[in-house]
């Protein structure tokens, strides 16, 4: 047997292999450099410039894209417009998160445990926070997830779509169980958040190997191939085809796949859910999107129940349970689950409008996530001592916060808002987008269950609103709650803000582009 | 041609922007600043008014259409007939008596700044509203409107704001997002393209039966909801009783009537037919609303919830002059919607200096007020009886061109509807005579006559009503054309059918 090295075109691979390339390298730097602090700054620094680097040679492959995109590795990755669109709105996600995992409080303490391995509460633990140890290597695995996802947007290979979903998901499962304070919490949550991460993974494997048998087949474009033919096993191919979108349900954080969100957005140090909500919803929904449109789609009708069953009942527990908590970052976890369910409606009937009106969408939920975990970052706890805390997470303890920081609670309920879908928000934007797409697909009920899931979830984030600015801070609490100002959440926040208002108001020239994104291209060649 | 409707919509948006970012210095003069800002607004609309073509009043104009968002369809479109011209006529003259009004009401600087900021945010959103040729932009100025409008509910005035805030955001945001879902769907149902969203492009649309009338639901319910009907009218008293008397002038006196406005420049426009086919049942919801809404104020023994009701009774009014599809009373209402503009918040406001004096909107706290303030207790008389619709003061003659005109398709609403005129005179007489007359409660503590403040901001009011009420031409004259429009645009098809 004769094994024949592929031909690899790398130039359509660079801005992935390049956040690859730096991941790796920064792995050699932990080893290499000693010292925490200036450890702490190469590695931001290398990650910044990787992302940034890897985002300008996606606009430049953008530009330079000469028909629908290329094909790569014998049709496993594909780099077209909705590919880039999706790997550059990731990046830059990336970017963003790395600033806040980057960022530290006026006393210095950043927001990562920093030694993974200490048990919570041990001596071992205190000796290293002694000793200023630091734990740097978050950065190495950020670069990692976002390699991953940037890669599980264009792969067009169930197989390898397992490998990128690995390589995204293992470094996330670490990131979550990292945090500083309330390291049970944060192990709890990674815990919960692996082993449904491993289950979900299994489905989907398992998913990918019964269309396999039914098709001989494991590239996207072929199996559909085979399924317009006829003559493949069509019990194998509907369950196979069920498992794979239940595992990328489970990313997506689609009811009834959505159990380990609440956890491990509560669990997870702040900064890694912020990335998380935005990035691992984008780069699910990308890949749900293109297996949908070139490769399930023989299967619409088949399928369609389960979208439909997934978006109703993400929609109406979301926005439900959201409403009776307590926490904020739980709230927003909830809240996560129900734009899971407006995600999921836009899938209805397969429309071409689809494939513009989701990665805005997702753009506007992603800016508005981050913004609003880094402003949960920066709302901390006065302990006795008078010292600054862990995050103030309980709802009550933002009463009042108008008052203390008009212009964090200003940011946060602009977050809120556009989550809301208020028009001047790029939420608002997002929300008729999907909302288009559902009615051109025929799926006008969806949309008014959709409304209706909107109009209550509107209740619980106007309350947020009404405590920071419509309630006094409680008596006798007025120093209970520090205000944190660290230049690069501040920054964060300010991005955030900014387009989300501009995509709010002037969404034009995003839609644009994302219009002539809305190709997805099929090749037969495998 | 001179962008009047972008710079009337810009000016106060920019003052809002301009008292947020005031420098220390500054900020005591804030409200001499967002008065001045008004003051310009309403000067900029006088030179508008006066190169407005009245005999043309029929058209839309200053006309301007800019691509806001063409991947969507939407553009930045403008242009008032003789209709949206009265409507902004009104925003922009009550707003700088609302500012003057509670010139006294916040000693904290920084409050003060905040609520002045949010009323010029919500004047420039009533602007942009009454000119949008766009039904996109129509429904987005629509739904935001409702964040400035939440916070100054929820954020000044008693102690259940923050509960009448909430009550009417979701009020009002179910009402939208059900609007939300007929939007979307004319993009589909309409002609498509970068100016799918145009008004002008929308009306005329030959749709299906049931499709259009889901769609004219969807409008119908959120503009009823804003305007407020029963049986969707329960935010709208505890609103008034809480929020600033202000806040709630403002409220209902211009911005509920985007209601009818809506009514009459959207479901009549895009969907005749169905407006055709749910007429009966909206005239029947209207006299229920009338009736109801005059029984229940003259239960109340608060006085902004007594103005409140009234105004679901008046409200009742202006629906049936608009379903009635007759010349007359679709006049009759359009006028009715400035006229009760004028006379509820001249109303509020008043009832507001009370409170402001003795700490109580409650009737039964009040007695023998007119014999130390004869001047308060005068025009809130005058103010009242505009309110049942006196003859010689304007309402009279909105509501009389209701009923003349809506008598031969719906008499027997109409004269259901006249019996709210003798309500009307209940609830108004037997308020006055308890707070006004009789003898001088001991326990009110000193009187205070009307101010040189609080007559510049009622008296402009009375001034136009007793204006209007004598010469009602100056204002019938810019409505009768697009009321015959509106009312040619239902029943042509229907001749043709």
């Amino acid at each position: 047997m004769n094994f024949v090295t592929p031909e690899i075109a790398w130039a359509p691979l660079a801005p992935i292999l390049i956040v690859l390339v730096a991941a790796s390298a920064a792995i050699l730097i932990e080893a290499f450099i000693r010292t925490p602090a200036t450890r702490r700054l190469v590695q931001l620094a290398v990650a910044l410039v990787a992302l940034v680097a890897a985002l300008g040679t996606a606009a430049v492959q953008w530009a330079l894209l000469d028909g629908a995109g290329t094909v790569v590795m014998d049709g496993m990755i594909t780099v077209d417009r909705q590919a880039l669109a999706w790997q550059s709105m990731i990046l830059v996600f990336g970017v963003l998160g790395m600033i806040l995992f980057a960022a530290r409080t006026r006393a210095g303490e950043e927001s990562f445990t920093p030694l993974g391995s200490t048990a919570p509460g041990s001596i071992e633990e205190t000796l290293a926070r002694r000793k200023g140890l630091q734990l740097t290597e978050v950065f190495p695995l950020g670069l990692f997830a976002v390699g991953g996802m940037m890669l599980f947007t264009s792969v067009t290979d169930y197989i390898f779509l397992f490998v990128a979903l690995e390589v995204f998901s293992l470094p996330l499962y670490i990131l979550v169980a990292l945090s500083r304070r309330r390291r049970l919490l944060s192990q709890e949550g990674a815990l919960k958040y692996f082993l449904l991460g491993a289950f979900s993974s299994a489905i989907f494997l398992f998913g990918a190997a019964l269309v396999y048998g039914a098709t001989a087949h494991t590239s996207y474009s072929a199996v559909a191939y085979a399924m317009e033919l006829g003559g493949a096993n069509d019990a194998l191919l509907v369950t196979g085809a069920v498992m794979i979108v239940a595992g990328l349900l489970f990313k997506i954080g689609a009811v009834p796949f959505h159990s380990w969100t609440p956890d491990a957005y509560q669990g997870a140090p702040t900064p890694v859910t912020a990335f998380m909500a935005a990035a691992t919803k984008a780069a699910a929904t990308a890949a749900l999107l293109r297996i949908m449109y070139t490769s399930l789609h023989p299967l619409e009708w088949e399928l369609s129940w389960l979208f439909w069953a997934a978006a109703i009942a993400s929609m109406a527990l979301g926005t439900v349970l959201a409403l009776v908590q307590t926490d904020v970052k739980r709230m927003l976890a909830y809240s996560s689950v129900a734009h899971a369910g407006f995600i999921l409606v836009a899938f209805a009937g397969l429309e071409g409008e689809a494939l513009s009106a989701l990665p805005f969408y997702l753009l506007a939920y992603g800016l508005a996530s981050i913004g609003a975990f880094a402003v949960v970052t920066q709302v901390r706890e006065r302990t006795e001592d008078g010292s600054v805390g862990a995050e103030a997470v309980r709802l009550g303890q933002w009463a009042g916060l108008g008052k203390r920081s008009p212009l964090l609670a200003g940011a946060m309920s602009l977050f809120l808002l556009s989550f809301a879908g208020i028009p001047l928000t790029a939420g608002f934007v997002g929300k008729f987008e999907a909302f288009s797409a559902a009615i051109a697909g025929g799926g006008w009920p969806l949309v008014l269950i959709a409304v209706v899931a909107s109009a209550v979830a509107a209740f619980f984030y106007v309350r947020l609103v009404v405590l920071m600015f419509l309630t006094d801070v409680p008596e006798g609490a007025e120093d209970d709650i520090a205000v944190e100002d660290s230049p690069l959440v501040r920054l964060v926040i300010w991005v955030t803000a900014v387009a989300t208002v501009l995509l709010g108001i002037l969404p034009a020239g995003a839609l644009g582009l994302l219009e002539d994104a809305a190709v997805l291209l099929v090749s037969l060649g495998a | 041609m001179f962008p009047f409707l972008t710079i009337l919509v810009a000016v106060p948006v920019v003052g809002a922007v301009l008292l947020w970012a005031l420098p220390a210095s500054a900020r005591g003069r804030a409200r001499e600043i967002a008065l001045a800002i008004t003051g310009l607004e309403l000067a900029l609309f006088a030179v508008m008014a006066l190169q407005f073509d009245k005999s043309d009043a029929g058209a839309f104009q200053f006309s301007e259409v800019y691509s806001w968002i063409p991947q969507i369809g939407t553009s930045w479109a403008l242009g008032v007939n003789g209709l949206g011209l009265l409507m902004i006529a009104l925003s922009v003259i009550l707003t700088p008596l609302a500012i003057l009004a509670a010139w006294r009401e916040d000693k904290d600087e920084s409050r003060r700044r905040h609520y002045l900021a949010l009323i010029l945010l919500s004047l420039a959103f009533m602007v942009g509203i009454f000119a949008a040729r766009d039904v996109f932009l129509f429904y987005v100025l629509f739904e935001a409107m409702l964040i400035p409008l939440y916070f100054m509910i929820g954020g000044f005035g008693g102690a259940q704001r923050r509960y009448a805030a909430v009550k009417f955001l979701l009020y009002s945001l179910a009402g939208g997002l059900i609007m939300l879902v007929a939007v979307v769907a004319l993009y589909f149902v309409g002609p498509g393209g970068d100016q799918a969203f145009l008004t002008d492009n929308l009306s005329g649309l030959d749709l299906p039966v049931t499709t259009e009338r889901l769609m004219f639901l969807a409008f119908f319910l959120a503009f009823a909801i804003k305007a407020p009907m029963v049986p969707v009218h329960t935010w709208l008293p505890d609103v008034a009783e809480t929020a600033r008397a202000g806040t709630t002038a403002l409220l209902v006196a211009v911005l509920d009537k985007i209601g009818t406005f809506g009514m009459i420049t959207l479901c009549l426009t895009l969907f005749p037919e169905a407006a055709r086919w749910a007429a009966p049942v909206i005239i029947v919801l209207a006299v229920i609303s009338v009736v109801y809404g005059a029984l229940l104020a003259i239960g109340q023994r608060n006085m902004f919830r007594l103005v409140a009701f009234t105004s679901v009774s008046h409200f009742g009014v202006m629906v049936l002059g608009i379903f009635a599809f007759q010349v007359t009373s679709m006049e009759g209402a359009a006028f009715y919607m400035f006229n009760h503009g004028l006379s509820t918040g001249a109303l509020f406001l008043l009832v507001g200096f009370l409170v402001s004096r003795y700490g109580t909107a409650d009737v039964d706290a009040y007695g023998g007020l007119q014999r130390v303030m004869p001047v308060f207790a005068g025009t809130f008389l005058v103010v009242g009886l505009s309110a049942l619709s006196l003859p010689g003061l304007s309402p009279f003659v909105s509501e009389i061109m209701v009923f003349i005109g809506a008598y031969p398709v719906a008499a027997a609403a109409v004269i259901v509807s006249a019996v709210s005129v003798v309500l009307a005179a209940l609830y108004i007489l037997l308020t006055y005579k308890s707070v006004f007359t009789g003898p001088v409660r001991a326990d009110l503590g000193e009187a205070r006559e009307l101010t040189l403040r609080e007559r510049l901001v009622t008296w402009p009011l009375v001034g136009l009503m007793l204006l209007l009420g004598f010469l009602p031409g100056i204002a019938i004259d810019y409505l009768s054309a697009p009321a015959a429009d509106a009312v040619a645009q239902v029943t042509i098809e229907e001749a043709g059918a």
